[in-house]
């Protein structure tokens, strides 16, 4: 047994309302720069739908992932090593901008500098990619709530396989969100699908991450993702992906997107797994065992054994205390609710979802009947394959009976609450129909329902001894020309804001802290008590000073919702939770 | 003059190719990429590219027959310098067509694909006029050693150019060996000596990034975070997880 931990996510997607919050907040963090136009580190998909890019589910087409060869021996489903070099001179099954998007601006301009004319000016769409005229065809959302209808509607890969029946009717049609980041994978295919070694899985906290440096552009992890969470940034000529926010990580806050989420629905914490068996799990025969498989390696941290072993393996103690508290623990090996996204692909990924039960409630409450009975519940969880067979497709390979027992018991939780929150007498069967106890049941409820950001959020900091500059690793590119074209020269430090940065910043006596810093204030780190100094121009006599403490304050007072200061990447995260 | 062009100037450009190598990936290791174009335009670059990177492979790996290996170890092996000549001439021509090929069909894409020709840089095209120039003249040399066959009188590299090539490396170059060339010869060995020059300071350098370590390296690299010092110190014991 050899014991790391991993940092992973879990996304409870009956909350996700479509809001693509946490896609705007992380493209603002880190890909609003040329070259990234079309990357989406965080993209929230209707599903069903074609996904971003489009039928990248689709792993006949794009051959993305793992497999098992002949000999039963896991396998890069796109070609091993030789392969790989043989046609590294022209990747065959790296996707095109089209099959994303070709990023455009408006020419805004035009809305000012036109002559006097009869008509209205108008701001055409310009490429941003040729800098000429275009057409707009398509674009990250385009089928966003289904916008496309049949058309995408049709071409979902997932939907292609479950069976015919579900295609047939466009009345039992059912939708919900899919937020996606990159998984993290315990067994990255992108890693291995790099000729030059520069995506690395880092031995701390998993996150994976691609060495900017090392990086020589032959994109062969964008086709080896299966998820196709890694994006070629056409300035530079380097891989970028998911950082999983590792510079906040690292000091304990959680990512953009968990702390921006409208549902709060996203959860932080660790897990402990064993990396011996990670090569097994991830050859295990059969399609539909792997969800199980995976669950296998996961280490249990209440377990004397194995934090005796975490500590031989160099995991600090409060990092398995962290483990011990953590809701991804709790939520995928004690409760069972959460699955992992297509475990077919055999990556063995870190970021798993609640299947989403509301289809099943609004099927039944399209009847009239009570979508909230338990009775009803059940009996429609098992007459409604659709939506069941839909999900078994993205998150267990096609077995329909894990979902099932999800779904029961989401559902025997929706109802066994509703009898407490009427003051009802709550009825002890319905927790024990899908194996649970009471106590269970409700401590479920809790930490689905009521929790808070220090129980959504179990993030142990980086420990200084062993970290490094926050700053300078990463992915983050410098944007502008250098001799050698687009972003040549020593990378840009990450511009990352966190507490401890901001605060350095404000107090340091360098270029970041202007003379007429007094006179200057960021609203966005007001949180409206007080008059921080600066807010107005300085007044004779007026003793401000007493008030200097105002500015940017920590917003301790809330529960964790997102106060004026809260969006984090975005303004300085002055939130000190 | 011949001292200037066949020593001074060629070894000025290894120089600055040794130096400027070191130089660009001690500052520029960010900028040291393939830049590929893939994502733009693919139909084309399916065709092009291959082609082009293979026959060049096969236009280095002649080169290096040619040049290094003189002509008293092939005439050793028992290969007259007949059969010699038309191996050159079949296997110089078929890299040949093929680098010829992929280089038109990229410099075409280039041209004329929207995207690809606004992310070319001047460098980069600086580059392809040398670039295309050494291959040309290249070419001409091994289409004119095809005149043998018609019993023309042929200039015979090995007794030249090698000799010298050779010498270049062991530091004594005799110039007037390059002089006595034809001039087909000369411009070709000279154009490329400047396009040397150049290279570190174009997208060339990826040629030495070829990833030939990832068919030994196992398939997952784990890394440990840097061990620069953090901007945090760990909490203490009793400070509240997360
Ligand atoms: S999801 Fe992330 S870690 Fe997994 S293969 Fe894709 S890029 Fe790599
Ligand atoms: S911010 Fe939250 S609710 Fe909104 S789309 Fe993203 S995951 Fe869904």
């Amino acid at each position: 047994m050899r014991v790391m931990a991993q940092m992973a996510m879990v996304m409870n997607l009956d909350k996700c309302i479509g809001c693509h919050t946490c896609s705007v907040t992380c493209k603002q963090a880190w890909t609003n720069r040329s070259g990234t136009e079309y990357v989406w580190f965080n993209n929230v998909e209707t599903r069903p739908g074609q996904g971003y890019p489009r039928t990248y589910e689709d792993q006949e087409r794009w051959q993305g992932g793992w497999k098992l060869n002949r000999r039963g021996r896991l396998s890069l489903k796109a070609g091993g090593r030789f392969r790989k070099l043989a046609t590294i001179f022209s990747n065959p099954k790296l996707p095109s901008i089209h099959d994303y998007y070709e990023p455009w601006t408006y020419d805004y301009a035009t809305l000012t500098d036109a002559p006097a004319q009869e008509h209205t000016p108008v701001a055409r769409p310009k490429s941003l990619l040729t800098g000429g005229d275009t057409k707009i065809t398509w674009s990250s959302n385009w089928d966003d709530d289904l916008g496309g209808s049949k058309a995408s509607f049709e071409n979902d890969p997932v939907l292609a396989k479950v069976s015919t029946e579900v295609k047939r009717s466009f009345e039992d049609t059912f939708m919900f969100y899919l937020p996606r980041i990159c998984e993290h994978c315990l067994n990255p295919s992108c890693a291995a699908s790099c000729p030059s070694g520069a995506i690395y899985k880092r031995s701390e906290d998993g996150i994976v991450l691609v060495d900017q440096d090392r990086c020589r552009g032959w994109r062969m992890c964008v086709s080896g993702c299966p998820y196709k969470k890694i994006y070629f940034n056409h300035r530079t000529g380097k891989a970028e992906k998911c950082t999983f926010c590792f510079p906040r990580i690292e000091v304990g806050l959680p990512t953009v997107c968990s702390e921006t989420c409208v549902g709060r629905l996203r959860y932080l914490g660790l897990i402990l797994y064993d990396a011996d068996r990670v090569l097994d799990a991830a050859s295990t025969p059969d399609d539909q065992d792997l969800y199980r498989a995976q669950r296998e390696i996961l280490l249990d941290p209440n377990d004397p054994e194995v934090v005796a072993a975490a500590e031989r393996d160099g995991v600090p103690h409060d990092w398995v205390m962290a483990a011990q508290r953590s809701p991804i623990h709790a939520l995928i090996q004690t409760y069972e609710v959460a699955l992992p996204l297509h475990p077919e692909y055999r990556t063995m990924p870190m970021v798993w979802y609640i299947p989403p039960l509301s289809p099943v409630v609004d099927a039944i409450g399209e009847t009239g009947e009570d979508p909230e009975d338990q009775r009803n519940l059940f009996a429609a969880i098992d007459a409604l394959r659709i939506p069941v067979e839909y999900l078994a497709g993205l998150f267990t390979a096609g077995d329909t009976a894990v979902v099932d027992s999800v779904l029961q018991r989401l559902a025997a939780m929706r109802s066994y609450m509703r009898d407490l929150n009427l003051g009802r007498e709550p009825d002890p069967g319905i927790p024990a129909r899908v194996g649970m106890s009471e106590e269970e049941m409700y401590d479920m409820y809790r930490l689905l329902a009521l929790a808070k950001y220090d129980e959504r959020y179990v993030i142990p900091a980086a420990h200084a001894e062993q970290a490094h500059s926050l700053e300078a690793l990463g992915t983050e590119c410098p944007v502008g020309s250098g001799p050698f074209g687009e972003g040549s020269g020593s990378p840009v430090p990450i511009a990352v804001e966190n507490f401890t940065m901001l605060r350095n910043r404000q107090t340091a006596d360098t270029v970041a802290a202007p003379d007429d810093k007094a006179t200057r204030v960021n609203l966005l780190n007001w949180d409206g008590r007080g008059i921080p100094t600066g807010l107005f121009p300085p007044r004779q006599e007026v003793t401000e000073t007493e008030e200097v403490g105002e500015a940017g304050t920590p917003d301790t007072s809330d529960d964790g919702a997102t106060g004026p200061g809260g969006t984090g990447g975005l303004t300085g995260g002055a939130d000190y939770r | 003059m011949n001292t200037f062009l066949w020593v001074i100037v060629p070894y000025l450009c290894l120089a600055t190719f040794v130096v400027g190598h070191y130089w660009r990936y001690r500052y520029d290791k960010f900028g040291w990429t393939t830049r590929s174009s893939q994502l733009y335009e693919n139909r084309l670059l399916r065709l092009g590219s291959p082609l082009f990177h293979f026959g060049m492979l096969g236009v280095v790996a002649g080169h290096f027959v040619g040049l290094l290996v003189p002509e008293s170890w092939t005439n050793g092996a028992g290969l007259s310098n007949h059969a010699y000549h038309w191996g050159a001439l079949v296997g110089g021509l078929a890299a040949a067509a093929a680098t010829l090929a992929g280089l038109v069909i990229l410099i075409y894409r280039r041209r004329t694909v929207g995207p690809v020709f606004s992310a070319t840089t001047k460098m980069d095209k600086l580059m392809y006029v040398f670039l295309a120039g050494v291959i040309l003249l290249g070419i001409w040399n091994t289409v004119s050693g095809a005149s043998f066959l018609f019993g023309g009188h042929e200039y015979d590299y090995r007794q030249g150019v090698s000799i010298w090539f050779r010498q270049f490396w062991s530091f004594h170059p005799d110039p007037a060996l390059m002089g006595a060339a034809p001039l087909s010869f000369q411009l070709h060995a000279f154009v490329a000596s400047l396009l040397f020059a150049l290279w570190p300071f174009t997208r060339l350098v990826h040629v030495f990034s070829a990833p030939v370590g990832y068919l030994t390296r196992p398939y997952i690299v784990y890394r440990s975070r840097d061990t620069q010092l953090g901007n945090r110190r760990p909490g203490r014991g009793w400070e509240p997880l997360g």
